[in-house]
């Protein structure tokens, strides 16, 4: 489909359905629709069922974290219409406590994904049957996608040999987390010295 | 004799992680009404290593290994996926032998996926010798994996904007040797297993999923071809130069997993017809010429010239420690790996290093459907369709 279609099916979708689909852009060819969150399901209903729209497969949903944001969260939804041969992607605002619909009436396949999501970012799902955590460790606390959330974790986990179990420590580093940030001054970094300045200040 | 059984208790066990039938680190927790299952709640993530994460932690350039680490049973054509969707965010166009080389090694990528699965599914079923024969080819295709890239499975072969090194052409003649002679095993194979009564006992009508489903539950790939759509997203929406090779689709009438065993089995004759194609492509005069975009801001220059000249230099420098800027935006690029349609949701910012990158697995898809598929059927069913769902932990796990 090319981008004059896409705006064209975006534009359909958003009147036909106001208070709940807000807005739509095309970008690199791929439509998105901006969805008001407390709607997702009339909206996705809507796509599956209309024919003129016929996105009956369900592919993916993810989030994405900015914590600057007062909503921080973006709820992102990818549909598939084999029909149309297109695809569309609907994204929400959330915060942490937004109650957000589950899908998982109108797509059973949602099941996993939304207990991802809630398990990597924490975004709160209402009327999933079944939300446990899903890919972390059995009693893990926080949520690793959030931008808050540090790469190397809070525990670790190893086997001792006297207590005859795995035990779950504080992570300890035997050398500092090396994260290198290559962003040249000139090129949009934002410290006012570069790393490793602050060693050579004025000799005593 | 006399008295009533007072309470009839479902039975439960536990099937893995450390089960040979389970593909890796899945445990399955059954619920079994005698022989029959009530209940299957698969738990994973015990090969959770955090990949979307650390990806946001590295440039783009770091970040393509670890696609080879998700599903590594065909590590190349994840690296794909990552690779088009920063090219789409760049607005870059890939030259044409790199596009040429890239379908060869999806297409190997392919094979190497389907032996592994229908030998081992056919070993989950009670067969032995599939794998044995279906290994000895896979050998092969790891050293032409390992001849182009330097590595038997975690290639990290294609870049942004192409592939790293051109092939030599003894290489794409030896590739062009090895087809023939591998649709003989594919021959063997099929002799062995197709019209096998014990295989089909346990494969025909077992695991039927409708198309209806197929398109509900997410699933993709061989998954939705077995129960009838004809759906292949080099087809429908062909990337690199899948528009012009001639290919089939092969669609399955019934939906169980014989109809996918028989998908899988066609689709490595067509991928051999697809590399056929390519090396003759990669051999004609329009297939020669550079392997990555002659662009230095975005692919380093060539080591002799980085030598010589002080501009090459510097980029070669600011490549492998600043990496490439990408534009910002949002984009989704999919590619039909062997498995389904592997999907990688890119978020940039403009910087170095991915905002976010979300990967989505076909593997993820089908197992959370394990529970729906799997009620009714009896215990022994449940490898014959685990094994036909085609699952690779690194994938599903992330």
């Amino acid at each position: 489909m090319d981008d004059a279609k896409l705006d064209a099916l975006g534009q359909t979708i958003v009147s036909a359905l106001p208070g709940a689909a807000i807005g739509h852009s095309v970008a690199f060819n791929q439509l998105t629709v901006d969805v008001e969150v407390s709607k997702i399901v009339e909206v996705v209903k809507y796509l599956r069922d209309d024919p003129n729209c016929r996105f009956i497969n369900f592919t993916d949903i993810t989030a994405a974290d900015y914590p600057s944001r007062e909503k921080r969260f973006d709820v992102i939804y990818h549909f598939l219409s084999p029909t149309l041969n297109a695809r569309v992607r609907l994204k929400a605002q959330a915060d942490e406590t937004t109650q957000v619909p589950s899908l998982i009436e109108v797509f059973p396949g949602a099941d996993w994904f939304e207990r991802e999501a809630y398990d990597l970012y924490g975004v709160i799902f209402v009327g999933h049957p079944d939300m446990r955590r899903l890919l972390t460790d059995y009693g893990f606390e926080g949520h690793p996608l959030r931008k808050d959330f540090p790469t190397t974790g809070f525990l670790e986990v190893r086997y001792d040999d006297q207590e005859k179990r795995v035990v779950y420590e504080p992570v300890r580093l035997n050398q500092e987390f090396r994260k290198f940030d290559f962003l040249s001054p000139w090129e949009g970094a934002d410290y006012p010295v570069l790393p490793g300045d602050e060693k050579a200040g004025p000799k005593v | 004799m006399n008295e009533q059984p007072e309470q009839l208790r479902n039975f439960t066990i536990n099937f893995g992680p450390q089960h040979p039938a389970a593909h890796g680190v899945l445990r399955l927790v059954l619920e079994l009404d005698g022989e029959v299952v009530a209940r299957v709640d698969p738990h994973i993530g015990l090969l959770h290593r955090g990949t979307e994460k650390l990806i946001e932690q590295k440039t783009y350039l770091q970040a393509i290994p670890y696609f080879d680490r998700l599903d590594y049973v065909a590590p190349m054509n994840q690296e794909h996926a990552f690779c088009m969707a920063a090219e789409k965010l760049l607005g870059i166009e890939v030259p044409r032998r790199a596009q040429l080389i890239r379908v060869l090694y999806c297409e190997i990528g392919r094979i190497l996926s389907h032996l592994l699965n229908v030998t081992t599914q056919a070993m989950d079923v009670g067969a032995l010798t599939p794998p044995l024969w279906g290994f000895e080819e896979r050998e092969k295709l790891m050293v032409f994996y390992e001849r182009a890239s330097g590595s038997r499975m975690h290639a990290a072969y294609f870049r942004v904007g192409g592939v790293h090194q051109d092939l030599p052409q003894k290489l794409v003649d030896d590739i062009d040797a090895w087809c023939d002679p591998f649709l003989k095993v594919v021959e063997d194979l099929d002799r062995l297993l197709t019209a096998n009564r014990i295989f089909k006992q346990r494969n025909v009508d077992i695991g039927v999923v409708s198309l209806k489903e197929a398109w509900e539950w997410g699933f993709s790939g061989v998954m939705v071809r077995g129960s009838g759509a004809a759906w292949d997203l080099r087809k429908s929406q062909p990337y690199e130069c899948y528009a012009e090779m001639d290919f089939d689709i092969p669609i399955g009438k019934n939906g169980d997993c014989y109809d996918r065993y028989l998908i899988r089995m066609e689709e490595m004759r067509q991928s051999v017809r697809i590399m056929k194609q390519c090396i003759q492509k990669l051999n004609a005069a329009d297939g020669k010429g550079p392997v990555v975009v002659e662009d230095n801001k975005v692919a380093p220059p060539r080591r002799g010239e980085m030598k010589r000249s002080m501009e090459a230099l510097i980029h070669h420098f600011k490549l492998y420690t600043e990496g490439v800027h990408v534009p910002a935006g949002e984009v989704y690029a999919a590619v039909e790996a062997p498995k389904g349609e592997f999907g990688v949701f890119l978020i940039s910012d403009g910087t170095n290093k991915p905002y976010k990158c979300k990967i989505r697995a076909p593997g993820f898809a089908h197992l959370q459907a394990m529970d729906h598929i799997c009620r009714g059927h009896l215990l022994a069913d449940v490898s014959a369709i685990l094994g036909s769902l085609d699952i690779v932990f690194g994938e599903v796990d992330r």
